[in-house]
């Protein structure tokens, strides 16, 4: 397992030199993008074997979900998933970062697995807490999971990734009322925010925006990282609502399909599995992309 | 049944700091005492059932006994596929509560009514239903619905036992209420809920039929009392304020057709709305044929 990782925003709060900080931060953001770099192959190859789709989902929200498994979440700290479409990211981001036996990843899609194309249920893998798969039920799962510690001697953070897709549904905004009604500190969520759904634009379906203004006006400490798929624009939201009583939720604009050229912010990448001339492309661009510096 | 449910809940609920209450903005004039008794475990989720599992759900993932508390169809019908990922596909200890099993609601129309959810809740995986057939009936119900630990639903009516008739026995998933006193029953009567209780007391003067009240659906095991009786009898009749589809009737055919059972089906069940119109509780029983005078009319045909 990866050593945890210091916060860059913690880091930068405790040194007294500038110079140290931006050190520091070079160090962590390089250490999350390999991870990412590692992560991004490993679904690829996933998906390639099992002859799947949901790619360009996966890849959308690959960054949030490095950010928090490499260095944002504690050992107790509590992570859902509810766009669980994008399941290959998660098992990849918990299995690189030590919290699923990466062994396992090889029975994706297969018969028999507890690995299927959306996360198991019954906390069978314990870092999974729930299977999600039907848009619109996340958000309700992390508001209990919050709310417990006011009936239990537990403290620990719940994070949890919402797609355009679970914005639609009206029990994800029956629970971002509750979370800002019971004030629900522990709860960060982070809006995996593409633009694109199942078969069409957000904006042409039912359009969102403006995003950030709605959860702000239902209660939340709102931040938006423009460019979602940047660790850095993502710690920087993190930061801007850190020290938020109630909820807080990041509105992470990212692309789907992001890193893979072909794929990029195209509805069909929702989909389609990749052909072999597709994947060796990919993998050719991965590597192209390699050793690229983050930028800060 | 909402008095003893809420009496008993806030004595279980004092002793037992897991429990939360939760409610879908329902129980104005009879949850006040539990809110009081549980202070900050009592949360009105507002109206918002399908968050109000989904929230529940979280809750049970910790090890806590959350319960959510609505008028039937509102706690059944609306978040239903929550009741099914979030709580019966894992397994987890909620306690979904309705109010007005039936027609309880009367007057208040069809979105008040809940005829299918026993059916709806029985067939998901590892899930219990429990339903108190008398008012003195609900404690009973309530410890063995926290006794057992997984998915579970409380069917709540309203019925008065009879006076004057003797004690039934405790709660369990099926009872025999009365033996026939002849050496062969001519009609074993199965009902579930309190329409059942439109059979008392006159029932006793028929004196040819055994009757149980089955109080915990999917029925895992049919008792051998209840197997006996319609050996002997090979006239089954079913009475329940629920569809026909998925119901007791159909349950509990099952079962006897499982075992090579030879048996007649008569089955009194909720039809619906026949004529579109609506009306008291009693008025939709009438409708349905599961009013006194029809039941005791039906009951004069099989037993003539």
């Amino acid at each position: 397992m990866e050593a945890p990782l210091v916060s860059a925003i913690e880091d930068a709060n405790i040194s007294n030199s500038m110079d140290l900080k931006l050190s520091e931060n070079r160090h962590t953001l390089d250490r999350l993008a390999e991870a990412r770099r590692q992560c991004a192959a490993k679904i690829l190859e996933l998906y390639k074997t099992a002859g799947a789709g949901h790619i360009g989902s996966s890849l959308s929200c690959l960054e949030i979900l490095v950010d928090l498994c490499f260095q944002r979440m504690g050992a107790d700290d509590v992570l859902v998933l509810s766009k669980g479409h994008a399941a290959a990211a998660l098992y990849t981001t918990l299995s690189l970062s030590g919290r699923l036996p990466e062994a396992d990843l090889s029975s994706f899609y297969k018969d028999g697995t507890l690995l299927a194309a959306h996360p198991p249920c019954s906390r069978r893998i314990q870092a999974i807490p729930f299977g999600t798969g039907s848009l619109g039920h996340g958000l309700g799962l992390a508001c209990g999971i919050a709310l417990s510690q006011r009936f239990t001697e537990k403290q620990f953070n719940v994070f949890i990734v919402l797609s355009d897709g679970d914005c639609n549904e009206g029990s994800t905004w029956e629970a971002v009322l509750f979370a800002s009604q019971q004030k629900l500190s522990p709860l960060t969520v982070v809006v995996d925010l593409n633009g694109i759904q199942g078969i069409g634009y957000t904006k042409d379906i039912l359009n969102l925006e403006p995003i950030a203004d709605k959860w702000r006006a239902f209660g939340f400490a709102v931040a938006v990282a423009d460019n979602g798929n940047d660790f850095a624009d993502l710690a920087r939201a993190y930061q801007q609502v850190a020290n938020s009583p109630g909820p807080r939720c990041i509105v992470a604009r990212t692309i789907k399909g992001h890193g893979i050229s072909y794929m990029a912010d195209t509805v069909e990448w929702h989909y389609l599995p990749m052909e072999d001339e597709h994947y060796a492309q990919a993998l050719s661009e991965l590597r192209k992309a390699e050793g690229a510096a983050p930028v800060l | 049944m909402r008095k003893e449910f809420s009496s008993w809940i806030e004595n279980f609920g004092k002793e037992d700091r897991r429990v939360i209450f939760l409610t879908g903005d329902l129980g104005f004039a009879a949850l006040e005492n539990v809110e009081s008794a549980l202070k900050e475990r009592f949360i009105n989720m507002g109206v918002c059932e399908q968050n109000m599992v989904s929230v529940a759900a979280g809750l049970a993932d910790q090890g806590l006994t959350p319960l959510c508390y609505s008028i039937a169809p509102f706690a059944v019908f609306r978040p239903y596929e929550q009741i099914r990922l979030d709580v019966a596909l894992h397994k987890l200890n909620v306690k979904i509560v309705g109010n007005g099993g039936g027609f309880g609601y009367g007057i208040m129309g069809a979105s008040h009514h809940a005829l299918e959810d026993i059916a709806v809740l029985s067939v998901l995986q590892d899930f219990a239903c429990f339903i108190p057939f008398c008012n003195s009936d609900v404690a009973g119900a309530c410890e063995a619905l926290f006794t057992f630990s997984g998915p579970s639903y409380l069917r709540l009516g309203f019925g008065a036992w009879p006076a004057g008739i003797g004690a039934f026995p405790a709660f369990t998933a099926i009872r025999q209420l009365v033996n026939a006193r002849q050496a062969k029953p001519k009609v074993t009567i199965v009902g579930m809920g309190p329409v059942l209780l439109n059979i008392f007391p006159w029932i006793l003067e028929e004196s040819r039929a055994d009757v149980f009240v089955v109080s915990k659906m999917p029925i895992s095991e049919p008792s051998s009392e209840l197997l006996d009786s319609v050996r002997e009898s090979h006239l089954l009749w079913v009475i329940e304020e629920h569809s026909a589809r998925g119901g007791l009737g159909e349950h509990l055919s099952a079962h006897l057709a499982r075992l090579g059972i030879a048996f007649r089906l008569r089955h009194s069940h909720a039809q619906g709305y026949p004529d579109g119109l609506y009306g008291s509780q009693l008025y939709h029983q009438t409708q349905s044929r599961l009013d006194t005078a029809a039941l005791r009319s039906i009951s004069r045909e099989l037993m003539p």
